[in-house]
């Protein structure tokens, strides 16, 4: 039985037992179960191979599930395609275009294969937002990769998708472009738009997501708020830099989670962002009575990534 | 129904035939009526006439239909296999837009360029050729009715293909040789009686001889049973089509 979790509103998505076994045997996914909120900005993060764009294929219906069900705006992917589909837009990770045809023609077809009437008002404010406007009557043959990505974009916003799905957006794209499309998502969540991205760059998912799902060899490893897993799984350093170098931790310090960097001129102090107490102040303490001198300090978060790498190491 | 998703996918492969006019009208129809000068007007004129026509008109029916044939595969497949190669595909199978839609589009299109050629085509002969057509409104269901049926089988190619070498494979090597051998520049009926009995065993015998008839209202084969082989032909390839999209094959898989 496929229902919304008690006590939460109708999910954008909703995955449930979903396996895919390809002809040959390989097991791409297994046993996803999965919730996107509406409205949310979720960063499906995970190595090559992990199994994220077979998850969002068959989502969006490229590819057949073994078995499991989705619903889409709570209508079933296989049994309400029509309606399911036409909730979602797929942006897809490859640059995958008609080359020889115009940017207007092109998002016209994609407009008219969702079953949404000309609406030129719609498809112009569309190209405006992406910048492409003045672009309109090129050939795609004749655009740069990163304004081909923005195509790929337009189309998949033509029919006015409530779900929208960029597979790994950002691959290739210069750093400008990049925070454009940051920009972008974030307008269309504000405008109540339900974003699920995959991507390989740890920082566009720290800095845009609501809520971070973990895939590695096929299965969900993690979903959690982002903020949360950041408290929750997150490390902070104190480092300290030496007067005087030191050959090795002293005893009297054996307490403290303590590590020596650059020849001995660095002590590293790893605490818990959790703990009630962090005990910087007792070790700053220890350390003038034991006349060890430091000339700087400073502190360190660990970021998405140290976490990410340390979740998919411990799947191996 | 998904009507504008019909429209958009119909469109867009007409706009492909319009882009690529000399590769897709006029290089088949010089093709066809450089058939017409040397069989027809100069080789034609030494070769008495053939069940009461000359040979030149003869002839018509068959050229027609060797291009219909060839074209309607050809247009199909490469239609659908274009998508495939290049990624595209993706957007219409994400698309809320059933098979059979998918279908009307991709094979609609393909089947008008077809029905286009063959009426260009015969327009054209009337230039080089005195005919009549005895029956006209059988003369276009045949030709709507062979450029669907080809243009589904076309269709069935261009999915089952995986590299364009495969997809040039049937209309050069099949379809080509069965209708060159199907009566195209003669009537069976002058073959001696073994190779009569094997050209009934082709199967475009059946199209071209139902389509002579609607020109000049004599056949190799009864009229019926052209009818009835076209008609069994398209509900093979509607069934085809169907397990293509139940089963997913080389699409979704």
């Amino acid at each position: 039985m496929l229902d919304s979790p008690a006590g939460t509103a109708d999910p954008a998505i909703l995955v449930a037992e979903l396996s895919k076994i390809y002809a040959g045997g390989h097991a791409a996914i297994t046993d996803i179960d999965l919730e996107i909120r509406r409205g949310e900005i979720f960063a499906l993060l995970g190595p090559n191979g992990a199994g994220k764009t077979t998850l969002i294929s068959i989502i969006c219906g490229i590819v057949n599930p073994t078995s499991g069900r989705v619903l889409a705006g709570g209508h079933d992917v296989v049994r309400a395609y029509r309606k399911a589909r036409s909730l979602i837009g797929l942006v897809p990770q490859e640059l995958t275009t008609d080359a020889f045809e115009s940017v207007w023609n092109t998002v016209c077809f994609s407009r008219g294969l969702f079953g949404k009437p000309p609406a030129p008002g719609v498809l112009e404010r569309i190209l405006r937002d992406l910048s492409l406007w003045d672009k309109k009557d090129a050939k795609i043959i004749t655009l740069s990769g990163g304004m081909k990505r923005r195509v790929l974009i337009a189309k998949a916003l033509a029919h006015e998708p409530e779900i929208l799905f960029l597979d790994e957006p950002t691959a290739g794209v210069d750093v400008e472009l990049r925070r454009d499309m940051w920009d972008m998502v974030r307008r269309l969540r504000d405008d109540g738009v339900t974003i699920i991205l995959t991507t390989h760059y740890i920082d566009e998912a720290e800095e845009m997501a609501d809520r971070i799902g973990v895939i590695d060899g096929g299965r969900i490893v993690l979903v959690e708020d982002k903020a949360v897993l950041m408290r929750k799984l997150g490390k902070k350093e104190l480092r300290l830099t030496l007067l005087a170098p030191l050959e090795a931790v002293p005893a009297e310090l054996s307490s403290y989670t303590l590590s020596l960097e650059a020849d001995g001129r660095t002590l590293v102090y790893t605490f818990d962002t959790q703990g009630e107490r962090t005990g910087t102040t007792r070790l700053l303490g220890d350390l003038q009575q034991l006349g060890i001198r430091f000339t700087d300090l400073d502190t360190r978060q660990s970021s998405l990534e140290d976490i990410f790498v340390g979740l998919v190491g411990k799947t191996k | 129904m998904n009507l504008h998703g019909v429209r958009a996918i119909y469109v867009f492969e007409m706009s492909r035939t319009w882009r690529t006019l000399f590769q897709s009208i006029v290089s088949p129809v010089v093709t066809t009526m450089l058939y017409f000068v040397v069989f027809g007007a100069a080789i034609g004129s030494r070769i008495t006439e053939i069940n009461g026509v000359s040979f030149a008109a003869f002839i018509i029916p068959g050229l027609v239909m060797l291009s219909i044939l060839t074209e309607s595969v050809s247009n199909a497949s490469f239609g659908i296999h274009l998508p495939r190669f290049t990624g595209t595909i993706y957007e219409v199978l994400s698309a809320p837009i059933s098979p059979i839609e998918i279908v009307l589009g991709y094979v609609g299109a393909a089947a008008t360029k077809s029905v286009i050629l063959g009426l260009i085509i015969l327009a054209t002969a009337r230039l080089f050729v005195a005919y009549e057509v005895a029956h006209p409104l059988a003369m276009l269901a045949f030709l709507v009715l062979t450029a669907a049926t080809f243009s589904l089988l076309g269709f069935i190619i261009g999915i089952w293909a995986d590299n364009f070498e495969k997809l040039q494979f049937v209309p050069m090597l099949v379809i080509t040789p069965l209708t060159f051998l199907g009566g195209s520049f003669y009537s069976i009926d002058m073959l001696p009686p073994f190779w009569r009995t094997v050209s009934l065993f082709n199967p475009v015998v059946y199209l071209i001889s139902g389509f002579r008839w609607s020109f000049h209202d004599a056949a190799d084969v009864p009229i019926g049973i052209s009818i009835a082989f076209i008609l069994v032909f398209f509900v093979l390839c509607i069934a085809a089509v169907w397990w293509i999209f139940k089963t997913g094959y080389r699409l979704k898989n």
